[in-house]
């Protein structure tokens, strides 16, 4: 029952925030500024975790590989297509929601309990429109980006890694990483990515926009956009695997 | 001029606004008056459509704006300036992003008509200083006046302002309530106070409406008040020791 009301609510809050911009340059600038906050902001971890992951991705399959049977190219292809079907779409996009996600639901519900958002609503603004819907159009625009450069960050931390340890030769590495590869992996990740990044921002500005009380309350909506646009992700991660790779 | 009608309001069962019936007039700074949990609060929210009510109907110059869908409420919203209890300025925004605010969505100003007339609205509630300074940053008096300076700043007809004086030193009190009771005349604007602060009530309440236990108890002029029959209003406005003092000192002298 509960979670019939809260579909029922979330669904009636998208309506609104998909309906006609009361001023478009106004909209337009809040999406520049949520590209900047929401997408370049989230570069630095995006970096640092797409290097380390795809080191260790690449270790870990030569520990797996170690076989006089499977040539040592074959790290390279088993680290390519971990980090292009899985990491970098859905990894990646979980720990945006830990990021992204929390910033959406305190920003907004620290608005909501101090009343900004009924001061909104009095000057006739829909506030739903222009608190959410410049978040979702700026993270569905820019996450694509950041996940083409945590592929590339991973599969370069794959190579370093890899090459430093041993586990790999360079030559051998890049060999892998070209071998067989099917251009529709990389759309099938950019596919989900467009997905979750509609899921991170609506899920997190939902349980924002609904906070009631105070700073504790604000504190819970933050935890529950993170917990619960991450259970979406992963639901949706089955779904969309099971349509685009079935 | 603001009517309100035949107004019921309940929460999960419990009544809190029973049969209100009121009027606000235009060019004065009525008051709505109780104690805390009285429905001051609902009362005011219901009247600018962030509540909406069980049954009756809120009417601004004839028209009834609790029927209204919410794009045909918008137009009354444009209408309206309101400032909330803690303020509920823009903290992404500096003061002078603030007042401009409503200026930038719902006029064809440009950038420079619009500082122009934030300049006019900040000079008007005397804060000429704080225009490149966030809300966090400056103290709860300024945040009032800011909050004041942009809900004039698109020429409200109607001016709703809730506990303006709370969280304030007592000077800075009489300076908002001045402010308010001098834009009201001004602007010729209906506004709608709500407090329970008895100077507020003193200074600037043109037309006070008691509000207890979610029903209108008495209405009438600043100049009345201190001569009801009301037992409760009589109990709310002599609550404090100075009060009473204050009464039979009067009453001593004659008044």
């Amino acid at each position: 029952m509960n979670w019939f009301f809260h579909i029922g609510r979330y669904y009636i809050m998208m309506v609104r925030v998909f309906s006609k911009p009361e001023k478009w340059s106004i909209y337009r600038n809040q999406f520049v500024k949520e590209i900047d906050n929401l997408g370049i902001g989230s570069l630095g971890i995006v970096l640092i975790i797409s290097v380390f992951m795809g080191a260790v991705i690449t270790i870990q399959s030569a520990f797996g590989f170690e076989s006089p049977w499977i040539p040592l190219y074959a790290v390279g292809v088993a680290s390519r297509d971990s980090i292009i079907l899985e990491f970098s779409p859905t990894i990646v996009s979980l720990i945006l929601a830990g990021k992204v996600g929390s910033n959406i639901a305190s920003e907004i519900g620290t608005m909501k309990v101090t009343e900004q958002i009924d001061a909104l609503e009095i000057m006739g603004i829909n506030s739903k429109a222009y608190l959410i819907l410049p978040k979702i159009v700026a993270a569905v625009f820019i996450n694509p980006f950041l996940i083409v450069i945590s592929m590339f960050l991973s599969l370069l931390g794959g190579l370093i890694g890899g090459t430093m340890t041993g586990a790999v030769t360079s030559y051998q590495f890049i060999y892998g990483i070209q071998y067989d590869f099917r251009p529709y992996n990389v759309t099938y990740a950019l596919i989900k990515t467009l997905f979750f990044a509609f899921i991170i921002t609506s899920v997190s500005a939902y349980h924002g926009y609904y906070t009631q009380g105070g700073a504790l309350e604000v504190g819970k909506s933050s935890t529950n956009a993170v917990v619960y646009s991450s259970i979406v992700i992963l639901l949706f991660n089955f779904i969309l695997t099971q349509i685009l790779l079935s | 001029m603001i009517e309100v009608k035949n107004i019921y309001k309940s929460f999960n069962g419990k009544s809190v606004l029973k049969d209100i019936n009121v009027t606000f007039e235009k060019g004065k700074t009525n008051l709505i008056i109780g104690e805390s949990g009285s429905g001051k609060t609902v009362l005011l929210k219901t009247m600018v459509g962030l509540f909406h009510p069980d049954s009756g109907s809120v009417i601004y110059e004839g028209r009834n704006f609790s029927n209204m869908k919410f794009e045909e409420r918008k137009e009354i919203r444009k209408e309206i300036g309101m400032l909330f209890q803690g303020g509920a300025l823009f903290d992404s925004l500096t003061v002078e992003e603030n007042v401009m605010f409503p200026l930038g969505m719902f006029t064809n100003m440009t950038l420079a008509e619009q500082k122009d007339r934030a300049d006019f609205c900040l000079e008007r509630v005397n804060l000429q200083t704080a225009h490149k300074l966030f809300p966090a940053e400056i103290s709860g008096g300024m945040k009032k006046r800011v909050a004041i300076a942009r809900a004039i700043a698109a020429s409200p007809k109607y001016l709703f302002c809730d506990e303006p004086n709370s969280g304030l030193d007592p000077k800075t009190s009489i300076l908002i309530d001045n402010l308010i009771y001098e834009l009201t005349e001004e602007l010729n604007i209906t506004t709608v106070v709500i407090t329970h602060d008895m100077n507020s009530v003193m200074e600037i309440g043109d037309n006070i409406s008691f509000l207890y236990k979610g029903e209108i108890n008495w209405q009438g002029h600043r100049e009345e008040i201190m001569r009801t029959d009301s037992v409760e209003l009589n109990n709310f406005v002599y609550a404090s020791e100075f009060m009473k003092k204050l009464k039979q000192s009067l009453s001593h002298h004659g008044y």
